[in-house]
Parts: structure tokens; C-alpha cells; sequence
């Protein structure tokens, strides 16, 4: 009998304090990932962003070996191929995570 | 902006000397002024902040204190133990680009962070620390992270260019999203300051309708103190995931 008059009393208590703001909420511990794009369109934003960073590294790096190798076209059509696969990686990294939970 | 029925809403981000001949000489142009400013302000805002350095803080101690307290969880959260090294890096960083931001919004300033010479700078420097850091910690293990575990040998010529050109592409993305949203911002500012001055030309009930434009603006300018906060929060979080990366065995 006391010892449940004690539970209630903790529980009120407990409510109390949370009421006022005294305990601190325990937050789900989300992915730092998926903390900072909370929001659908900033994550879509940022999926976009991923996918073009990983196109203009591979264009920008078969344009320099062309133009350094004299090799027309060979490396960009390579590397932009490459470089898109990067960007679809980049994109999958971002998504995956978001998946798990 | 330009008068008349064509207005050129990209002229708010082309460079002109400042302050006159000196600046004429020294090529100085309004971006570095900028800069000076937000570093001045940022520092003043610490050194006012602080100065009392009460046991009790009052608003402006108490304003600094939430800011390094809020950055040092980031770092520490996000990099683990070893990140209050990279503390002192990761609050510059916020503090430069949210000052830039936000000083960008005042009306006839202009925004560093909206060139993306300015934001690659920063995100190559950050590619460039997570590599010595890489390098320093893990030592020639980092470039074994170039192969994905348990993926096929033969596939290895195809995977590790891919990996690589991942793994370079994260200075492109982290410049281009704090660009690409500043631009964006302050080019759809441009565009319904446009159009006020084109209803205006419409006599008294464009003048009415003007007011559309206007609350639209009012509403951006809401937006955009939301963005500037939130891009410069997205670029240090990366900064640490990334460091993290870089300090983990």
C-alpha cells in the first residue's frame, strides 16, 4: 500500500517537473545526416546538389585529361560516366541512411 | 537595380571597387569589405558578449555563451572527444558564413556567400583539413576506404574511380548549396522588387496590386533569415561529419 502511494507520488512528481520544464526530454537520437535536412525540400535540394557535385567533378576531370592528353572527348565521355555514377553514389549514401530508422 | 521596363536581377552580385581610390588601386572590392565587416561583427559580438564575464551572464554574455555552447555540442556530438580540437575551426566557420548570411539581407549590402569562389574556398579547405586529418590518423589505411568492403576484385577498376570521384565531389556540393540557395534568395528578391516597380507603372490599380509583391517580399525576408541560419548549420554539420569520418579508425 505504501509503496504505491510512493509510485503515485513519484509519477506526479515526475509530471510535475516535466510540466514545468524541470527534466529534460529525451530526444530520439537521430543521424547528424538526417538532423540537418529535417525538412523534405531541403533534402531534395541537397540530393540534387549531391548528384550535379559528382557530374562537374567527372566533366571537369576528363575535360582537363583531354585537354592535357590531347585525347578528344575520350576521358570526358569517360569520366562523365564515372562521375554520374559518383553522384548516384553521393545520392544513395544520403538516402540510405534515412531508410534505417 | 537598373531602371526601366528591364531590370537585371543577377547586376546585385557583380564586384565593383570600394572606397575609391585605394580600393581602385588595391582592387578592392566589395566582397572582402564584407568580409571585414562580419569578421569585425562577429568579433565585437564575443568581445562585448564577454567582457563582463559575470558568474550571472546578462542578455549579450548570455547570447555568446548559448552560441559556443551550441557549436561545441555540434562538434563534440558529431566528431566525438577528439572534436573540441576542431572546435575553435567549426565556430569560425558557422559564425563567418551566418554573419555573411545575414549581413547579405540588410538592403544595399551585398552577400559574400553568394559567389561561389567564396564558398569553394571555404569547402576546400575543409576537403583539405579532413585529408591531412585522414592522413595524420589513419595513415595510408585511408586510402583502403577507396575499395568497398566484400565488393568483387574485378569490379575494383570500376569502383575505386567512382569512390574517388565521390569523395572529391564533396567540396562541389558543399559550395554549391550554400551558393545556390544564396543566389536563389536574393535573386527572388530581385524579381518581386521588379515587379512592384512594374505595376507601378500601371497607375492606381497597379499601385493596389503592388502590395501583393511586397508581402511576398516581407515573407522572403522571413525565409531567407530561416536559410541563412540553416545553410550556415548545414555546412559546419557537414564539416564535422566529415571530420568525424576523418578521425574514426
Amino acid at each position: 500500500m505504501g509503496k504505491e502511494k510512493n509510485d503515485s507520488f513519484d509519477a506526479r512528481l515526475q509530471s510535475a517537473e516535466r510540466r514545468y520544464g524541470l527534466v529534460k526530454e529525451e530526444k530520439p537520437q537521430l543521424d547528424a545526416n538526417v538532423e540537418a535536412d529535417r525538412s523534405l525540400a531541403a533534402l531534395a535540394f541537397r540530393a540534387g546538389t549531391e548528384m550535379l557535385a559528382g557530374l562537374v567533378v567527372g566533366v571537369a576531370m576528363g575535360w582537363e585529361l583531354d585537354h592535357w592528353l590531347h585525347t578528344r572527348a575520350v576521358f570526358l565521355v569517360i569520366f562523365a560516366l564515372l562521375g554520374g555514377s559518383a553522384g548516384m553514389l553521393n545520392v544513395w549514401r544520403l538516402v540510405r541512411t534515412m531508410d534505417v530508422k | 537595380m537598373a531602371g526601366g521596363s528591364s531590370i537585371n536581377v543577377l547586376e546585385q552580385f557583380e564586384l565593383h571597387p570600394v572606397l575609391g581610390g585605394l580600393g581602385e588601386a588595391l582592387r578592392f572590392s566589395q566582397s572582402p569589405l564584407y568580409m571585414i565587416a562580419a569578421v569585425c561583427l562577429v568579433l565585437a559580438f564575443l568581445y562585448f558578449g564577454m567582457r563582463p564575464a559575470a558568474v550571472v551572464p546578462g542578455r549579450l554574455q548570455a547570447a555568446a555563451e548559448v552560441c559556443y555552447e551550441f557549436i561545441h555540442n555540434m562538434a563534440v556530438d558529431t566528431i566525438g572527444p577528439e572534436g573540441a580540437a576542431f572546435f575553435p575551426f567549426i565556430f569560425t566557420l558557422f559564425f563567418f558564413i551566418l554573419a555573411g548570411n545575414y549581413i547579405g539581407l540588410l538592403p544595399f549590402s551585398f552577400t559574400f556567400t553568394s559567389h561561389i569562389a567564396v564558398t569553394f574556398a571555404m569547402a576546400f579547405m575543409v576537403f583539405l583539413l579532413t585529408v591531412v586529418v585522414s592522413l595524420k590518423v589513419q595513415g595510408l589505411r585511408f586510402f583502403a576506404h577507396f575499395m568497398p568492403d566484400g565488393a568483387s576484385p574485378f569490379l575494383a577498376p570500376l569502383l575505386i574511380p567512382i569512390e574517388i570521384l565521390s569523395f572529391l565531389s564533396r567540396p562541389v556540393s558543399l559550395s554549391i548549396r550554400l551558393f545556390a540557395n544564396m543566389v536563389a534568395g536574393h535573386v527572388m528578391f530581385d524579381i518581386f522588387a521588379s515587379f512592384v516597380i512594374m505595376l507601378a507603372s500601371f497607375g492606381v490599380v497597379g499601385d493596389v496590386f503592388a502590395i501583393g509583391p511586397i508581402a511576398i517580399n516581407v515573407a522572403l525576408m522571413a525565409l531567407e533569415l530561416l536559410v541563412g541560419v540553416l545553410q550556415a548549420y548545414v555546412f559546419a554539420i557537414l564539416t564535422c561529419i566529415y571530420l568525424r569520418e576523418a578521425v574514426a579508425h
